[in-house]
């Protein structure tokens, strides 16, 4: 029967599978950038916390500039500094407990540090050594990671395995504002909202993917909205102020504990420093821009927060930057030291046993050296 | 001696029961991919999977093949052993950033610490009447990507015994599934079926003494009946099935050239770039002094995948095989 022919007993109806899947509205995040230093907000912080925190940034910022003058020395390949995100690298290590994973990507040798992790196995893929230089495993700090977001769904699985095994286990994934551009970015939270992972994505909008600014990577009204196009909460947050940060990050992280599934954090802050060593900010940014940030620095907002308080005196600053000048004196010294390299540890690591081409490749290569060896001999 | 029934299965029922069994033995194996869990599968092959071990350890996807593998790390990382079934070969590329920069590489990064034990299965190869991105061979990718091993089976005991040693395999397995021969029936013994270990050995499958077609995965029945026709030009062909592309068998594949002195590669990949040139390569340095004739090669044309109603031009048939048998310089030889 047609249409015309069952006139008058037809009546449009909507979709008829439709239905509304999600309430928007909780998930949208913060109108604007979620702050606790210099509101009242911050009387309810513990100042230990504040305390910690603020050591920790100087620490952060002492590990960068140093980092950054290994550059200079030939002792790191290369550098990408996070000057000027120290809040974001150091809540996310503080927020995480210890069976918790973070996963970093390479501007995020901080926050590793942060967690406990030593600066010179930190440094490792940077100075060239190695690709990781630390056992994964032991730190529960996935290897830094280069291809952009590409860690995102690695996180999303292993966050997923582990609540699959029962383990009270939350995964937090560092992305910068250029990754949320990549594919990974979009499917890893697609994934970790469908299977509810108790995984926080961390992004740090610093402003810049190398040279190209935000309004070139998206024209989303902020990349926390992002979140709601998968069905997860978002989340806008000063990233300078560590306070901030700290107190978003660790909602996040206790929801995702709690069975609550994820969450995206859009951290507002900015890359002081070139992207890295090897790059000229100059010819995409001006000085303007950089001195309104720095008048917005994360260690200057909490210092002036203890200050007023009365948490911090000349005494407190002193022992941190003293104990900065003794983890960055530390660093400079065993990063002076040439590291001990077995080329034949090129082919140790390919598979479980090496197959029988590779063995010949090593061959060759254990001749070679030997040749080598006799030549310096001769 | 006791007489094992052996009853015929398809390659496809022969996969099914190397997951089942593997799943069975060990809770860590999880299967995951597209339409896996309540369809079995487009081929069938995760059938009934989803039912006996629960959502949880077979799940269906979101639709997207680097989400897939990339959770697939994630989940390795935390000790889980993930089957991911790439729906078709084509479908596998959004895959291939993970696969090159994370799945094949995280153990040498990591100096050991972080092995990825994935095995990713990708049906391959075309004649079976696909359109458009459905019938690629991609296995040279794979096979230029170190930190992978690259298997296919060709026989319906293979499949099994492969897919058990893929999934117990420390490292990443690219497992690839030759689509024509999914249906393909043999005998078999389904009470013990049995691993086939180690990884990268290749078997003879027809001894012969004039000249020896070296193959994998879908053109080796190809390569069979080539050889049964050749007997009528009284060439007597020995066939070699790789089963592993990573590892190479340089072995057992340069022992059989090193007795017939002729040598011919046959796959569906296209032959520039396609693992012909490399297999020949390694022939050639094993075996120079014995050959009789330049290593040949019968593939695909360099070509995209061609549209169905002309595959059967494209792909590597008996003739193709036995004018390329034609052309190894019998004159000269003995």
């Amino acid at each position: 029967m047609t249409v015309m022919e069952q006139r008058g007993a037809y009546r449009p109806t909507p979709p008829p599978a439709w239905r509304p899947r999600t309430n928007p509205a909780p998930l949208l995040p913060d109108a604007r950038p979620y702050r606790v230093l210099g509101t009242e907000a911050a009387a309810d912080v513990d100042p230990a916390l504040l305390r910690r925190l603020y050591a920790e940034l100087v620490r952060g910022r002492r590990y960068n500039t140093q980092a950054t003058a290994l550059t200079k020395q030939g002792r790191l390949a290369v550098y990408p500094s996070s000057t000027g995100q120290e809040a974001c690298e150091v809540a996310a290590a503080l927020v995480l407990k210890e069976r918790d994973w973070l996963f970093p990507s390479y501007r995020d040798t901080l926050a590793a540090v942060a967690r406990g992790l030593d600066p010179v196995q930190a440094l490792t893929l940077l100075r060239g050594d190695w690709h990781t230089g630390y056992d994964p495993h032991e730190h529960r700090i996935a290897p830094l990671c280069t291809p952009l977001a590409t860690q995102l769904p690695h996180a999303v699985g292993l966050a997923h395995a582990a609540r699959l095994k029962g383990d009270d286990v939350v995964a937090l994934a560092l992305v910068g504002d250029g990754g949320t551009s990549e594919g990974d970015f979009h499917e890893a939270l697609n994934f970790a909202a469908v299977w509810q992972s108790p995984v926080v994505f961390l992004v740090q909008n610093n402003g810049f993917a190398i040279s190209v600014p935000l309004a070139k990577q998206t024209a989303a009204p902020s990349l926390a909205h992002k979140a709601v196009g998968y069905g997860m909460p978002g989340r806008l947050v000063d990233g300078n102020d560590a306070a901030a940060v700290h107190q978003v990050l660790g909602e996040a992280v206790a929801h995702a504990r709690a069975g609550g599934g994820p969450t995206l954090v859009e951290a507002v802050t900015y890359r002081i420093d070139a992207h890295t060593n090897a790059d000229d900010a100059t010819r995409y940014r001006g000085a303007d821009e950089v001195e309104t940030w720095r008048a917005h620095d994360p260690i200057a907002l909490l210092e002036h927060e203890l200050t007023e308080r009365g948490l911090l005196d000349e005494d407190g600053v002193r022992a941190a930057r003293d104990a900065a000048e003794t983890m960055a004196a530390d660093l400079r010294e065993r990063m002076n030291q040439d590291p001990v390299l077995d080329p034949m540890d090129l082919f140790a690591h390919v598979y479980a046993e090496p197959t029988p081409q590779l063995r010949e490749q090593e061959a060759l290569l254990r001749a070679e050296l030997a040749a080598e060896q006799e030549g310096a001999h001769r | 001696m006791t007489t094992v029934a052996l009853k015929p299965a398809t390659m496809a029922q022969a996969l099914t029961r190397a997951l089942r069994d593997a799943m069975t033995a060990d809770p860590a194996v999880h299967v995951m991919g597209e339409d896996v869990g309540a369809l079995g599968g487009v081929f069938r092959v995760t059938e009934g999977l989803a039912k006996e071990f629960g959502e949880d350890r077979v799940t269906d996807t979101p639709l997207a093949e680097a989400g897939i593998l990339g959770t697939a790390v994630g989940m390795a990382m935390y000790g889980l052993r993930p089957v991911v079934e790439m729906q078709f070969d084509a479908f596998a590329y959004p895959a291939f950033e993970q696969l090159i920069s994370h799945v094949a590489r995280m153990r040498n990064r990591t100096r050991g610490a972080m092995p990825l034990p994935i095995t990713i299965r990708v049906p391959y190869g075309g004649g079976i009447g696909g359109v458009e991105h459905h019938s690629d061979s991609s296995e040279a990718y794979y096979m230029a990507t170190p930190g992978l091993h690259v298997v296919t089976p060709a026989t319906v005991a293979d499949a099994y015994g492969l897919l058990r040693a893929a999934i117990a395999s420390d490292d990443p397995v690219v497992f690839l599934e030759p689509k024509r021969l999914y249906w393909s029936k043999d005998s078999w013994n389904p009470e013990e079926p049995q691993a086939v270990e180690p990884i990268g050995r290749a078997v003879v499958r027809r001894a012969g003494r004039s000249a020896t077609l070296i193959t994998y995965g879908p053109s080796l029945p190809v390569c069979l009946e080539a050889a049964e026709a050749a007997t009528a030009e009284g060439w007597d062909l020995e066939v070699v099935d790789l089963r592993s592309l990573v590892p190479f068998d340089d072995e057992t594949v340069a022992a059989s050239v090193r007795r017939t002195g002729r040598a011919v590669v046959v796959h569906e990949s296209g032959s520039y770039g396609g693992p012909g040139g490399e297999i020949a390569a390694r022939v050639t340095e094993r075996c120079f002094h014995h050959l009789e004739a330049p290593v040949l090669r019968v593939a695909g044309f360099d070509i995209p995948y061609p549209p169905p109603m002309l595959e059967r031009h494209h792909l590597p048939g008996v003739d193709r095989i036995l004018d390329a048998v034609g052309r190894l310089q019998w004159e000269a030889g003995n």
